[in-house]
């Protein structure tokens, strides 16, 4: 199969939904939407030429552009929102989390909202406090949205199909430090389920669960457990809403330890219901205490040795599977 | 102006030298507004600021090393590395709060308008934002309380969208927004505004004392829009210096390339100033050259000292999450 960059698999993504279906509106800031501030981004610009049409640029009133889409997407569009940096979210946070998550059930199942907003969420590098969220535990607070957290440029590709093809009201939450990595992607067009997750390596001693970025640094930290003698089972759930928690078990029963590897702030985040989830379904069935590796409960500071001091790095999920075998 | 041209410039070889990480934003070309606006604003009033913060800062009298030091997330910063280029803070100066989202600091803007005159200590508040400001639902929600409650604020609204990429090619108008001009807006909410040309310092002068003065009758607020045009060098994402600035360029732009040059004849704030210093006998070319020299130094040390300023301890990222009680 061909290999692709994740930033390829995604933009190509894009670029066949657009072309495929002429209900898709992208509604970004060219400059920067998408593919944010990374080299890329000139790539999603040549899209937005290709498709002048429906590919618009708003003005900075993320909470209008958003309800309007929630309209747009209630009157028989299929437009895509793009907030750029999550924590933009939040000053449209009535009309995602209020209107377009409440619509379908407050309608008793008559109102569809066929929307989709992108976020690329966590800790950029010098981001600070006000561009560092990830928001997807405040999210999934929030019940009627669909919550898709890619990993993989085979991921990116055929999740964000799904996305768009979703009759209700998805967060399509990505990554730029994402963008470079490698990986196979097929030639022909594979959506790829929601509530399906996947093992992204397989191992006896310890399941880690771990979404987005997580899951390439949990593979980067199982790889130099090998090496120790430590085999670690990778689950990417791939989506939190809705959530295959058979599979999530399913591995977690094999091995009996798990550690949990998530960006948001620790506490009450997506590590956080994972781990009760999981202590709910099978606590009798642990050999070890439950480990969750996540950002450190304070704001985000800029210098780098700050930074550095919150995050879930590579290094402290090893500790935490380590810990974990001990 | 030249400490903060200078600075800005100063900065992006610092950037490209890798001192400084992330996206970040220069006051160049908007030095006149920050220095002449803020100069009404008295000891204890409340100053709030944005993205592109560094000249507001440094016009009222923010350290050029310590500025540095915070854009390079050091120790010896403003904000101690937690705040970084987006967020710089100097208290002693009247900047308490700066945020990176746009509009944000606006509703603030007229909150701590509100609890001056509440505790009648006479202060203002000086609200300096973009264009681009307007464009969120918070700037007329606040603007529309300001009018209601006549609270002590001066919004100052830097439009640096004239003739740049943002706006339709040789416009004013801008592709985002519909009010035209811009002072429609808050002329809706019944608050006096004014249209200012923010590369003219004695424009920005005489409006900015005016509504200083008429906010601290207690007239309520005053809304002025200081248009300048944007400087060739921001059309990136990330800014880029066609030229290092000389004052001598006031009188021969040749050296700049030319597909900026008419920027810097026309458009620069403090080329501007400097040949209407001379014209004016205010000042000589040589006196001038003579401060350009003491400010180059100036922010050559300040640059030094950034760079030897320690990084800040990891424990550090930890503190700071709650203030603690002070005690009576
Ligand atoms: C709520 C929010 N949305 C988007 C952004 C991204 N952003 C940063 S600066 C900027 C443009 C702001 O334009 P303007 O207010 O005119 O300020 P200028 O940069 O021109 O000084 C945008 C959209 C942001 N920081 N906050
Ligand atoms: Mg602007």
């Amino acid at each position: 199969m061909r290999e692709l960059a994740y930033y390829e698999a995604k933009l190509e993504a894009l670029r066949e939904i657009i072309a495929g279906d002429d209900r898709v509106h992208y509604i970004a800031d060219v400059g920067t939407g998408f593919m944010g501030l990374s080299a890329q981004r000139v790539r999603f610009a040549e899209i937005a030429r290709e498709f002048p049409e429906r590919v618009i640029a708003p003005p900075i009133s993320e909470l209008a552009f958003c309800g309007l889409a929630v309209g747009a997407a209630m009157a028989g569009l299929r437009p895509v929102v793009d907030l750029i940096t999550a924590s933009f979210a939040l000053e449209a946070w009535p009309q995602i989390v209020n209107e377009a998550a409440n619509a379908f059930y407050m309608s008793a199942g008559k109102t569809r909202v066929p929307v989709v907003f992108h976020l690329l969420h966590g800790l950029r590098g010098g981001g600070a406090a006000q561009h560092s969220h990830s928001p997807q535990a405040m999210l999934w607070n929030c019940p009627g949205l669909e919550i898709v957290l890619p990993s993989s440029p085979r991921d990116v590709k055929g999740l964000l199909k799904t996305a768009v093809a979703s009759d209700n009201p998805t967060v399509f939450i990505d990554h730029t430090q994402l963008f470079n990595v490698m990986g196979e992607v097929p030639e022909e067009d594979e959506p790829i389920p929601f509530g399906k997750a996947d093992i992204k390596r397989k191992g006896a001693d310890v399941t880690v669960v771990a979404t987005s970025l997580m899951v390439q640094r949990s593979l980067a930290a199982a790889e130099r457990l090998a090496e120790e003698g430590i085999e670690v089972e990778v689950v990417d759930p791939r989506t939190l809403v809705p959530l295959d928690f058979e599979t999530i078990m399913a591995s977690v029963e094999k091995t009996r330890r798990v550690v949990v590897a998530d960006e948001c702030h620790r506490s009450c985040g997506v590590a956080a219901e994972l781990l009760a989830r999981i202590a709910e379904a099978g606590y009798d069935k642990l050999a070890a205490p439950i480990r969750r590796v996540a950002r450190l409960d304070v704001p985000v500071p800029y210098s780098v040795p700050l930074e550095e001091a919150i995050s879930p790095t590579e290094e402290r999920v090893a500790e935490a599977i380590r810990a974990s075998v001990r | 102006m030249l400490v903060i041209r200078h600075f800005e410039e100063e900065l992006i070889a610092l950037h490209a030298e890798g001192h400084a990480r992330g996206h970040f934003h220069v006051c160049i070309g908007q030095e006149a507004t920050a220095v002449i606006a803020l100069s009404f604003a008295g000891p204890g009033d409340y100053l709030f600021t944005t993205h592109r913060n560094h000249g507001h800062l440094l016009a009222r009298g923010a350290e050029p090393g310590r500025l540095y030091a915070e854009i390079m997330g050091r120790r010896d910063g403003y904000n101690g590395g937690k705040g970084g280029t987006l967020h710089t803070v100097y208290p002693a100066g009247g900047f308490h709060h700066t945020s990176s989202i746009v509009g944000g600091i606006i509703p603030i803007a007229a909150g701590t308008a509100y609890a001056a005159r509440a505790r009648n200590t006479g202060a203002l508040s000086v609200c300096l934002f973009g264009d681009g400001a307007l464009e969120e639902g918070a700037a007329p929600e606040a603007l529309n309380i300001a009018s209601l409650w006549k609270l002590p604020v001066l919004f100052l609204c830097e439009n640096n969208g004239k003739y740049g990429p943002g706006a339709a090619s040789g416009a004013e108008q801008s592709r985002t927004m519909a009010a035209y001009p811009l002072t429609d807006l808050p002329r809706a909410y019944k608050i006096p505004a004014i249209q200012v040309d923010g590369t003219d310092a004695a424009e920005v002068f005489r409006a900015a004392s005016e509504a200083v003065a008429k906010i601290r009758r207690g007239e309520g607020p005053q809304f002025i829009e200081a248009q300048t045009v944007r400087w060739p060098g921001n059309e990136s994402n990330w800014p880029v210096a066609p030229i290092a600035t000389r004052l001598p360029l006031a009188w021969d732009p040749g050296p700049v390339p030319e597909r900026q040059r008419e920027w810097y004849r026309s458009c620069d704030p403090v080329l501007l100033f400097a040949r209407e210093l001379v014209a004016r006998n205010v000042a000589s070319r040589e006196e001038l050259a003579r401060i350009e020299e003491e400010v180059l130094a100036q922010i050559d040390e300040a640059a030094k000292f950034a760079i030897a300023s320690p990084l800040p301890d990891p424990a550090e990222a930890l503190r700071d999450v709650f203030a603690p009680m002070e005690r009576a």
